[in-house]
């Protein structure tokens, strides 16, 4: 069941169309998802104080309710490893449209997966999973299933990946916890059945799989118009 | 909502019957169906008037009979009154043929027709459709019957959104030897959509095989409709048009973008048992095999032949699909050998594909099939038959079909489809092994057997 906090955010913000991170990040840690450390700053001290419990290397990211494309922008900084640069590219965020602030997150390591969904107008919430990144729409290796998924659905979706080779460790390469990413599937699932009302589509790009988890790094949902 | 008095009707009243315009559509309608049928038809016509000496009766009501279905062909404007007037004289259902509904603007006109047939619980087709065909039972399609090709009576129900399509499909069901169970055009589809159907032909003890042609489904109705089919022993198998539509739209997501409508539907379709067909080629092919073998296979295919080409342009069709030609064992491979004919005992390659040779006799092909059938190495038998080969005769047809019913593992053939060869097609057809006019088409039919299983 969606928790009384998570509605609260989806309610507040329907005025923008979508979720704000900092608020799409909160629903996901509500609903027992793994998400980076992080913080969000204002003003130069908070910047500080957040790296100092976070520690580097960290990435910044514009939070804008008129900038939901945050790259298209430039309004996401990764493997930012001092206090001068956290500092610089603070200024530069607080010089964008509608800035509400500057999100700072640990770093995390692993394969970039895309999980998606979409409310489809002829079968209701869709679920995707795919390699992700900014190539995505580029390489468009992706498996779609409607949801609810059932474990043998995931099961065959991760499967009919192209990269289901660099999932199981290619060429020695860290291997992906088949286990967290079949929960982080099913979870995200259940999730979505509980927000079909109010999400039109939701984007997790980047989640970083590795040998122990799969964490959210980076969490749009977009509401019903 | 009651189809039975649709599908099988014993009483039909055709409205608009003209006793002067022999050509118009609702006099097609009249005449196929009059003494051509057992169902008993009447002609309504408001004017009256007598047409071959039989009266047109000016309302529903006065005719003597209780009507089962009715067959509405007059103006847009006029059908919401016509459609009060069968459910007040008690007619049990109708199909709409009629067009200049949502189609033309007129969404107003179908949802008052709708509101009174949903009220009264009166189920109909349409409109702007062509209504249904039943073998031995009942035709509303407004074709001159000297044009229409029909299939032979069979165990495929087919369903489409389009009658032109449906009149289109029959023809190739009718030059593959698919027989049909029920053809239904649905039109505008506002009251009696696929889900309705297709929980009528799950029921319905003359279908086997259950296709569709959808544009699209309604909002939500595709999730219905798959969850149905989802757990269905019978096939259902799907044929979508508008593949490329709505890949303009403006979109904000990833998700959405990569997940577009049709990526959607086919994803939701493959998920809940149901085989989607790229093309008409592949409707024909799955409906053929389908109706023959409803149980799933893995699809480990073994590959007889008597030519090496033939061989190889069915496992690269293989390879392009799900299905692998596995390398059949030492063991097998010597247990065939030993089979065979003296002729072709050393020349025969029985790796898989197999192939017997120009040398090859009747024997040869039926003793190999024989043992596949038998073996867990393989679950399905492709025969790719050269007719012209002396040795191979028009009885293997028969043969072959003999061994599947036996075994019942799957055999598909291939045959080339020409006059000349027809008595070996039918000796398979007839026997309920299904032939495909191409190698591509058999290796078709066998991705429809490897579908998912019921859930």
């Amino acid at each position: 069941m969606l928790k009384k906090e998570a509605k609260q955010i989806l309610r507040k913000s329907e005025k923008w169309g979508w979720v704000l991170e900092p608020d799409a990040q909160k629903i996901f840690s509500l609903s027992g998802f793994a998400v980076p450390r992080y913080g969000m700053a204002e003003k130069s001290e908070d910047a500080l104080s957040i790296v100092r419990k976070i520690g580097y290397p960290v990435v910044a990211k514009i939070v804008s309710p008129a900038i939901m494309h945050k790259s298209d922008v430039h309004g996401v900084v990764v493997g930012i490893t001092d206090d001068q640069a956290l500092l610089a590219t603070l200024a530069r965020f607080q010089k964008m449209e509608a800035f509400a602030g500057m999100l700072i997150a640990e770093m995390v390591k692993g394969l970039e997966l895309i999980i998606g969904a979409k409310n489809d107008v002829q079968f209701g919430p869709m679920i995707m999973v795919g390699m992700g990144g900014v190539g995505v729409e580029i390489y468009r290796d992706v498996a779609l299933r409607m949801a609810p998924l059932k474990s043998r659905d995931v099961e065959n979706m991760v499967n009919e990946l192209t990269a289901y080779r660099l999932l199981v460790g290619y060429r020695g390469a860290e291997q992906v916890s088949m286990r967290e990413l079949r929960k982080t599937l099913l979870n995200f699932s259940s999730l979505i059945m509980d927000i079909r009302h109010y999400m039109e589509s939701v984007d997790l790009n980047p989640v970083m799989c590795n040998a122990k988890a799969c964490v959210i790094a980076d969490a749009r949902i977009i509401l019903k118009k | 909502m009651n189809l039975k008095p649709l599908f099988e009707p014993r009483t039909l009243a055709v409205f608009g019957v003209s006793a002067t315009n022999e050509r118009h559509p609702a006099n097609v309608i009249f005449e196929k169906n009059n003494h051509r049928y057992p169902v008993e038809v009447f002609g309504v016509n408001p004017k009256g008037g007598t047409l071959h000496g039989e009266p047109l009766y000016g309302r529903v009501v006065d005719i003597p009979k209780k009507i089962d279905l009715a067959v509405i062909a007059a103006r847009a404007e006029f059908v919401p009154g016509i459609i009060t007037e069968c459910i007040k004289a008690g007619v049990k259902s109708a199909a709409v043929i009629s067009g200049g509904f949502t189609e033309g603007g007129r969404a107003d006109l179908q949802e008052r027709v709708t509101a009174i047939a949903r009220e009264a619980k009166f189920p109909f087709l349409g409109p702007n459709c062509l209504g249904l065909y039943v073998p031995f039972r009942v035709d509303t399609f407004f074709l001159p019957i000297e044009r229409m090709i029909k299939p032979s009576p069979g165990n495929v129900a087919f369903v489409s959104q389009s009658g032109g399509i449906l009149v289109d499909q029959m023809i190739k069901f009718t030059q593959q030897g698919v027989g049909m169970s029920k053809a239904v055009s649905i039109g505008n589809k506002a009251l009696i959509r696929e889900i309705d159907l297709l929980k009528y032909m799950l029921a319905d003890p003359a279908t086997k095989v259950i296709a569709f042609y959808v544009e699209g489904f309604n909002e939500g109705e595709g999730r219905e409709f798959v969850l149905a089919a989802d757990c269905s022993p019978k096939p259902v198998i799907v044929m979508k048009a508008g593949k490329s539509a709505a890949g303009h739209r403006a979109v904000t997501s990833h998700t959405a973008s990569l997940a577009g409508d049709y990526a959607s539907f086919a994803a939701a379709v493959a998920q809940h048992n149901i085989v989607e067909a790229a093309n008409e080629q592949e409707l024909v092919s799955f409906c053929e095999v389908l109706s023959s073998y409803t149980q799933p296979i893995n699809g480990k295919i073994s590959i007889i032949t008597g030519s090496g080409g033939h061989g190889a342009m069915a496992v690269d069709s293989c390879a392009a699909t799900k299905l692998t030609v596995p390398q059949l064992s030492q063991k097998m491979q010597e247990n065939l050998r030993k089979k065979l004919t003296v002729n072709i005992r050393s020349i025969a390659s029985l790796s898989n594909p197999i192939d017997l040779t120009g040398s090859a006799v009747d024997e040869d092909f039926v003793a190999c099939a024989r043992a596949l059938s038998a073996t867990q190495e393989v679950d399905c038998i492709m025969v790719l038959l050269l007719p012209y080969l002396p040795g191979v005769t028009l009885d293997i047809g028969v043969r072959l079909s003999q061994v599947q019913k036996q075994f019942k593992k799957p055999i598909i053939a291939y045959v080339p489809h020409v006059e000349k060869y027809n008595m070996m097609i039918d000796g398979f057809e007839l026997n309920g092994t299904p032939v495909s006019p191409s190698i591509e088409g058999a290796v078709q039919m066998a991705k429809a057997l490897a579908r998912k299983k019921p859930c």
